[in-house]
């Protein structure tokens, strides 16, 4: 049998992307083995431990379970794009978070942590609590942090982002759309 | 790090093209959300050489309350996280909204729809692993590769287990689907959908696609929940999986039961519609006999296998005791 490549166009952290990929190729094997993207982790493979999750059109997605096609025509952040539209210097509120409560031992769950924590921390209007921290992070598998921490960065993180809003900064997270300039 | 075996991948922007499709690739599989098929593909349990992503078909993605025909339709392409948040839905079928919002995992739920999840392939402890796992045991199983079946000894009938959250729900609730296929559309009730099959646990022709999931409105007060139970909180399919709702002729909890309906998944390829209970009818929903004799018929015709984790006899034993604390919680309040 042949194997058809698809040419696939995209938005990939902001940037307009066009990438020829095998048909059976994962969103997460185009991102990591064409793009480069290597943030994304390629950890159990099958759904189960969320170390893969990226946004597509800003919601939280496994893309080891998404095939490149679901990706075409769509918006996609990596933890590449996390402090993209931050302004100059600056990191993702939650970076900084997870900096300081050392939320990361080995860091292989983290980029997907944060992106799946990014969805639950963006406009809201009241911080974010440690209950719904860990329902948002219910996909996602730690094996050396038992959590407490991430859990503290992500309730911390959100209280910044309002303190920041409040005082009219760049509080607001890049998410797919907007703010991300392509000329970057 | 699990590949995708090789195939080719269309994806179609109307249900017309997908039927089209199908009728010119008998083979094909249809991929709506993926989070069940891909793992599936990754561990080699299917190869089809041509897979049709459903994820343009945007006609499919309403939920729409049809007054005039009485019916809640729901799109087979709308995502689970969207039937968990939806307030129609949880007005209307708040044991679906419950067991929508208890499936994997949220970035799953994102992804996963209900065409997908109620066509859910059955799963079983010795199928679901990887082709190097299935070697392990000598070479699969009735479902993989294998001729045999390590979960009843010379068992010639796949008892891989229906392992969906929503589709004891929805059965308890009268829903039927909606099939498109070459012939047109036909609608089937879920009650009569599933086979007690493994390897074709659906009563879907060749060349069908689910299209919508129809629930009627309720025509009475009603009581209903979904009661599951996995090791973990989170991802785990559920190993205790029990829908129920009591038709009332009142609001109150001393309203009287004027039907019942108990459905059991995870035991076999089809999920278990309890029957014998109409000691209940007629009795007030807070009468606290109803919760022993449900759970009590519940656990005499409900007999899990080793087909899924955890024991048999622990999973039946637990079958009664979610089932009476779910009826005993019903009737508070």
């Amino acid at each position: 049998m042949t194997q058809a490549a698809l040419l696939l166009t995209m938005k990939v952290n902001g940037d307009p992307v066009e990438v020829a990929a095998p048909a059976h190729w994962t969103l997460l094997e185009v991102l990591r083995y064409k793009l480069d993207l290597i943030g994304s982790k390629q950890g159990c493979d099958k759904g189960d431990c969320g170390a893969c999750t990226v946004q597509i059109d800003g919601v939280p997605a496994l893309a080891c379970l998404t095939l490149a096609i679901q990706a075409e025509g769509r918006s996609v952040t990596t933890v590449e794009g996390l402090s993209l539209g931050q302004g100059p210097g600056r990191v993702h509120p939650l970076l900084d978070a997870f900096d300081r409560y050392d939320a990361a031992q080995c860091g292989f769950c983290t980029p997907g942590i944060l992106m799946a924590a990014e969805s639950l921390v963006r406009e809201r209007r009241a911080p974010v609590t440690r209950d719904e921290a860990a329902a948002a992070l219910a996909g996602n598998l730690c094996r050396c942090t038992g959590y407490t921490k991430i859990l503290d960065a992500v309730v911390d993180a959100s209280e910044q982002i309002l303190a920041n809003v409040a005082k009219g900064g760049a509080g607001e997270p890049s998410t797919s759309e907007g703010e991300v300039s392509d000329a970057r | 790090m699990l590949r995708l075996p090789h195939f080719q991948v269309s994806a179609p922007t109307t249900v017309e093209e997908v039927v089209a499709a199908l009728k010119e690739e008998p083979g094909a599989r249809l991929v709506a959300g993926g989070t069940d098929l891909l793992p599936n593909l990754k561990h080699r349990l299917e190869a089809p050489e041509q897979l049709i992503s459903l994820g343009r078909l945007t006609s499919l993605r309403g939920i729409v309350r049809d007054d005039a025909a009485g019916v809640l339709r729901i799109g087979s392409q709308v995502r689970l996280a969207e039937i968990a948040a939806d307030p129609q839905v949880a007005e209307l079928f708040p044991s679906l909204a419950t067991s929508a919002g208890l499936v994997a995992s949220p970035s799953i739920r994102n992804t996963a729809t209900i065409g997908g999840n109620v066509n859910l392939d059955v799963r079983c402890r010795y199928v679901n692993q990887s082709e190097f796992w299935r070697g392990g045991i000598g070479g699969g199983c009735l479902k993989s590769e294998g001729d045999v079946c390590h979960v009843v000894p010379k068992g010639r009938n796949c008892v891989a287990a229906m392992s969906s959250d929503n589709v004891p729900v929805l059965i308890s609730l009268g829903a039927s689907l909606v099939l498109v296929g070459p012939e047109g559309a036909r609608e089937v009730a879920m009650a009569d959908y599933y086979r007690a099959d493994g390897l074709r646990h659906t009563k879907a022709e060749e060349g069908e696609l689910t299209t919508e999931v129809r629930i009627p409105l309720p025509t009475t007060p009603r009581r209903v929940d979904y009661v599951k139970w996995a090791v973990r909180k989170s991802i785990d399919f559920p190993l205790v999986s029990v829908a129920l709702r009591f038709d009332l002729d009142g609001e109150g909890v001393d309203a009287a039961i004027t039907a019942v309906q108990v459905v059991v998944g995870v035991l076999g390829a089809k999920p278990r519609q309890v029957s014998r209970l109409e000691a209940v009818i007629g009795r007030a929903m807070n009468d606290p006999e109803v919760a022993l004799l449900v759970s009590e018929a519940t656990f005499k015709q409900c007999k899990p296998l080793p087909n899924v984790p955890y024991e048999p006899a622990y999973r039946r034993q637990m079958i009664r005791v979610y089932t009476r604390r779910a009826i005993q919680a019903l009737a508070q309040g």
